[in-house]
């Protein structure tokens, strides 16, 4: 750890870049897995879905990586944020102005929004998923703990929907600037890639956002 | 135009600063900046003042000398351009105008407006050079460079050092200096030999002077007065990247 905190500020940007990188692979798959819920009124789909991946060995060893991701992207942000700051320890009487990159200046902000978002999400779902108890439902195909239940019960809550969707706006943002960002950080930039990129990052981070908004909004207004 | 200048002045790096207001009276369109704060200086000098110091050498646009960060935006409100390029056209009469020091933990205030600014040349003197032992001219085009190498190499060359791009960033980062640096030697072949001690070295001192991280935010390359892309960052993560992997020494 010692030696972690004095990496190269170029070091700390290129593992933050792929840590966050990785946490979009994880955003997907929840996403994938979320939507079932709204196409399926026994919630089979997303109760067999969720059980795949609370007992698949693979995915279980994965969840401690992801954990180790989520761990690593924060931890350096906020060390490479705590830099940024004391960098300029006399501040601008007026405001920097700049056009480019509007995002980008809130990284931070959006970022501990979402990391709060988390930590309430996690006491939500995973731990009630993981030690709660959750009531049973019998299928064909076998008998699953009704996850899909205690989401649309807790979707019914409406503050919690308008924290969740402003959590996952923020998000959004968050993505927009750092999933471009990142391959900067990584050292590509070209004059045929980058801007494909650019628009590929901008494209996931609403198609991100939107699929996982969707999801409370439907089940609160139906 | 008649104008108000509120203008930062501070004595000395040891004492505290604050902002002071003066007016300035029958300013032409086509004056300079700088030539405009040289008529507020002859009118302070004439009632026994201290005149306002700042920074400037060619007035050309080339040197890097001239800073000053007017209203929110280094070297000014013109794009591309330093503040001594930058003419009264761009102000309005009875316009109030801010003017302050770059401002960096590695660019401490000297006086009034001039920071100094030899963390920059330390930055240099890790390892932006070429190290040439002895010998005499190499005959021309001796070593071939693809010309799109020699492009990109001069647009990196064109940096003059002013510190804008750090005055411009909100991590006060001197990553678009230091990349700008890099990339015009690692593009030829004569800055390869020593490109992965140089980039490593460089990054070291730059981490080691205080200046921030970049983000990407690339106020830098908007406020750059020879705009210089960003595109250099990206090269000097490359460089940095493969140097830590590849080379066999560490700095």
């Amino acid at each position: 750890m010692g030696k972690s905190l004095t990496y190269s500020s170029i070091t700390k940007k290129i593992i933050m870049s792929l840590a966050g990188l990785f946490l979009i692979s994880f955003l997907l798959v929840h996403l994938g897995i979320n939507l079932l819920i709204l196409f399926d009124n026994t919630y089979e789909s997303f109760n067999t879905a969720a059980h795949f991946m609370a007992t698949n060995p693979l995915i279980q060893t994965f969840q401690w990586v992801l954990f180790i991701g989520f761990i690593i992207h924060i931890i350096y942000g906020i060390i490479v944020q705590l830099q940024n700051w004391s960098a300029r320890p006399v501040r601008y009487m007026k405001k920097g102005y700049s056009e480019l990159s509007f995002f980008s200046k809130f990284m931070i902000h959006t970022g501990v929004v979402v990391f709060i978002f988390l930590i309430i999400h996690f006491a939500n779902f995973f731990i009630v998923a993981k030690f709660g108890h959750v009531d049973e439902v019998t299928y064909k195909s076998g008998t699953y703990e009704n996850l899909g239940a205690v989401v649309v019960e807790t979707f019914k809550i409406g503050w919690y929907v308008a924290f969740y969707v402003v959590a996952l706006l923020l998000l959004g943002f968050h993505l927009e600037h750092g999933i471009q960002s990142a391959f900067q950080s990584l050292g590509i930039n070209h004059w045929r890639y980058t801007p494909v990129i650019k628009r590929i990052g901008t494209l996931l981070s609403i198609l991100i956002t939107l699929g996982f908004i969707a999801i409370p909004l439907v089940i609160y207004f139906s | 135009m008649d104008l108000t200048l509120k203008i930062w002045r501070q004595a000395s790096s040891k004492v505290k600063g604050q902002f002071v207001n003066y007016q300035v009276q029958n300013i032409s369109a086509e004056a300079s900046f700088l030539e405009m704060l040289d008529i507020l200086n002859e009118s302070l000098v004439a009632k026994g003042e201290e005149p306002v110091a700042f920074d400037h050498d060619c007035r050309e646009g080339i040197c890097g000398a001239c800073s000053l960060y007017i209203n929110g935006r280094p070297h000014g409100p013109d794009r591309g351009i330093t503040t001594c390029q930058m003419h009264m056209r761009n102000f309005k009469h009875g316009e109030t105008i801010i003017i302050e020091p770059w401002r960096a933990k590695p660019f401490p205030v000297i006086k009034d407006l001039m920071v100094d600014r030899s963390s920059f040349d330390e930055i240099i003197q890790a390892g932006g050079f070429v190290s040439v032992r002895t010998g005499g001219i190499p005959d021309a085009n001796s070593i071939p460079i693809p010309r799109r190498n020699a492009e990109l190499a001069m647009d990196a060359a064109a940096c003059i050092g002013c510190g804008a791009c750090v005055a411009a960033c909100k991590n006060a980062s001197a990553m678009l200096f230091v990349s700008a640096k890099v990339s015009q030697f690692a593009l030829l072949p004569q800055g390869r030999i020593e490109a992965q001690e140089r980039v490593q070295r460089m990054v070291a001192k730059m981490d080691e002077l205080g200046f921030g991280n970049c983000t990407n935010t690339y106020a830098c390359e908007a406020e750059c007065p020879k705009e210089i892309s960003v595109s250099n960052i990206a090269r000097m993560n490359r460089e940095f990247l493969s140097a830590k992997l590849i080379s066999h020494k560490e700095f």
